[in-house]
């Protein structure tokens, strides 16, 4: 039987040490609402999403009450919307029709998030792909809720520079049309490669096609969880630190795994994966950057980074995937800026850089994540960070993504504030040299040679 | 048997246990354990109870401890026994 000691150790990584369920995510299928009438799509659109995801708000409270753990987030991903909308959207206009009805529909359902205004073009556009990546500035700028990726690469089909030259145009035209928030639509747009299906986690996530009609996919995450538990360990051998970080992390997993569970039960909906992330929240003890301090840094970005993150998003992986009989979605430490205390804290002491930052996503499970940069960087420098972060992630056979926010009117030195889980971001500067001409070639780059396994 | 845990963490003063076994009597849920330890004048109680006799919704359970915790002065939380035998038991 359940002892005392095993009760408290719990109770206090919910209260002291800010153990929640970050979300629980309820992937939509939308396939079955195409139709190559505009109005008649938005109306099936609106209908689908609001019966299956009705309840999920209630019952993810009713949970978290059951269980006594927090429940912070209740989100929806659809099917990426270039594939719902093709037939019937003729224009980028219509195409934020669609993105209005989202809005519409997770403000009605109660949901704080809900993604899938997405393309997937890692190797080539289709015109209607291309038409609403045109549109997701618009989309972004008129909507609020309302969350949008676009895979530009995949170890598979290697890297579609057209997409990575776009976007880096639409980034900073998505930053000009929000730029009285600070350019807050761009922290809504992910460019990814290699991207999940089956990803929780807000921006990025949507309902991949290889999915089943409706999943419930849920994210746990625990950094301060994780960072208390190393610190009784200080001085101990590596031997003992991974071994820590491993137990820590099936810990937190398995209420994932119980919660996940609990949601499929209650909704009707299959359980699909636990995404097992250290996500970080802008709250004191809630950072994943404590934790490499923790391990021995001075500041996350000083030198033994990259190791100590290595290590951290391994162990994390280690001792989940035990703990959950499905593991999905992005899974390891999260390395966002402005989401993330101490982080800040790193860049505004200097000790780290947007170079070293991309080390780090080598090997960490994301990437360049909420990161501001000046306002006047140009479009084709922007593409030029992302086609670094997409090789990396096409290299490696890994997930990379970026987010960053150029915000309009400001430079080097001065803050942004964007409020809620997304926090505020010192701005960071950006290599000035040019890549123009490498940008501006057109075409793709080939997969890589390990591709091919066939 | 549906099983859940109470747990009683505040100041030390006269008739907690009284008070919170004085709930569950009238609302059908039977104690099956109590341990309970008092460290620097702190009293920590952990109970195992079957909830499958109240008539009462878990949640409303949970709500009332709440309040009878805020009457006494001390912190009284109800969880479901499933979150800590899924994260200490393999």
């Amino acid at each position: 039987m359940i002892n005392i000691m095993e009760v408290t150790e719990t109770n206090d990584m919910i209260q002291k040490e800010m153990l929640d369920v970050r979300t629980i995510t309820m992937g939509i299928s939308l396939l079955d609402c195409i139709d190559s009438d505009l109005k008649l799509l938005n109306e099936k659109i609106y209908h689908k999403i609001y019966e299956s995801a009705k309840d999920l708000v209630a019952v993810g409270e009713e949970i978290s009450r059951e269980y006594g753990i927090p429940i912070v987030n209740k989100r929806i991903s659809v099917t990426p919307i270039a594939l719902v909308g093709g037939a019937a959207c003729k224009s980028a206009e219509d195409f934020v029709s669609i993105a209005q009805t989202l809005d519409r529909v997770a403000k009605e359902v109660g949901v704080n998030f809900i993604g899938g205004y997405s393309a997937l073009v890692s190797k080539g556009m289709t015109p209607a792909e291309e038409m609403l990546i045109r549109s997701i500035p618009q989309a972004l700028s008129c909507t609020e809720r309302v969350c949008s990726s676009v895979n530009v690469g995949s170890t598979k089909t290697g890297i579609n520079m057209n997409a990575v030259k776009l976007m880096g145009e639409v980034i900073k035209e998505t930053a000009e049309y929000t730029r009285d928030s600070d350019s807050l639509g761009c922290a809504k747009l992910v460019v990814f490669c290699n991207a999940p299906d089956d990803n929780p986690f807000m921006a990025g996530a949507f309902h991949g096609v290889t999915e089943a009609d409706r999943i419930i996919n849920v994210g746990v995450s625990g950094p301060g969880v994780v960072k208390k538990a190393l610190e009784k360990v200080r001085g101990e051998s590596f031997e003992v630190l991974c071994e820590t970080i491993k137990k820590t992390a099936f810990k937190v997993t398995r209420v994932g795994q119980l919660v996940a569970k609990e949601a499929s039960d209650k909704l009707g909906v299959p359980f699909g994966i636990v995404d097992l992330s250290l996500a970080p929240t802008p709250a004191v003890g809630d950072s994943v950057a404590d934790i490499l301090c923790e391990i021995g840094l001075e500041y996350a970005g000083a030198p033994g980074t990259t190791a100590a993150l290595a290590l951290l998003n391994d162990q994390v992986k280690k001792g989940g995937v035990m703990a959950s009989s499905y593991v999905g979605g992005l899974s390891g430490a999260f390395i966002p800026v402005s989401e993330d205390q101490g982080m800040i804290d790193a860049v505004v002491a200097g000790a780290l850089t947007l170079e070293k930052l991309e080390a780090m996503t080598c090997v960490c499970s994301v990437g360049l994540d909420m990161i501001a940069v000046p306002g006047d960087t140009k479009a084709t420098t922007l593409s030029g960070i992302i086609a670094d972060e997409m090789a990396i992630g096409m290299i490696n056979q890994k997930t990379t993504a970026v987010r960053l926010i150029p915000v309009v009117g400001k430079g080097v030195g001065e803050t942004v504030e964007f409020g809620g889980l997304l926090g505020y971001a010192p701005i960071m500067p950006v290599n000035r040299f040019s890549c123009d001409a490498f940008v501006n070639r057109g075409g793709r780059i080939p997969a890589p040679i390990h591709s091919f396994k066939n | 048997m549906k099983k859940a845990i109470i747990t009683v963490v505040g100041k030390d003063t006269v008739g907690i246990i009284a008070k919170v076994c004085t709930y569950l009597a009238a609302e059908k849920i039977n104690i099956l354990d109590i341990s309970q330890t008092i460290v620097q004048g702190y009293f920590n109680m952990m109970m195992i109870v079957d909830i499958s006799g109240t008539e009462k919704a878990f949640g409303q359970v949970v709500t009332d401890l709440d309040e009878l915790g805020q009457e006494i002065g001390v912190s009284i939380r109800c969880q479901m026994e499933e979150i800590f035998d899924s994260m200490h038991r393999i």
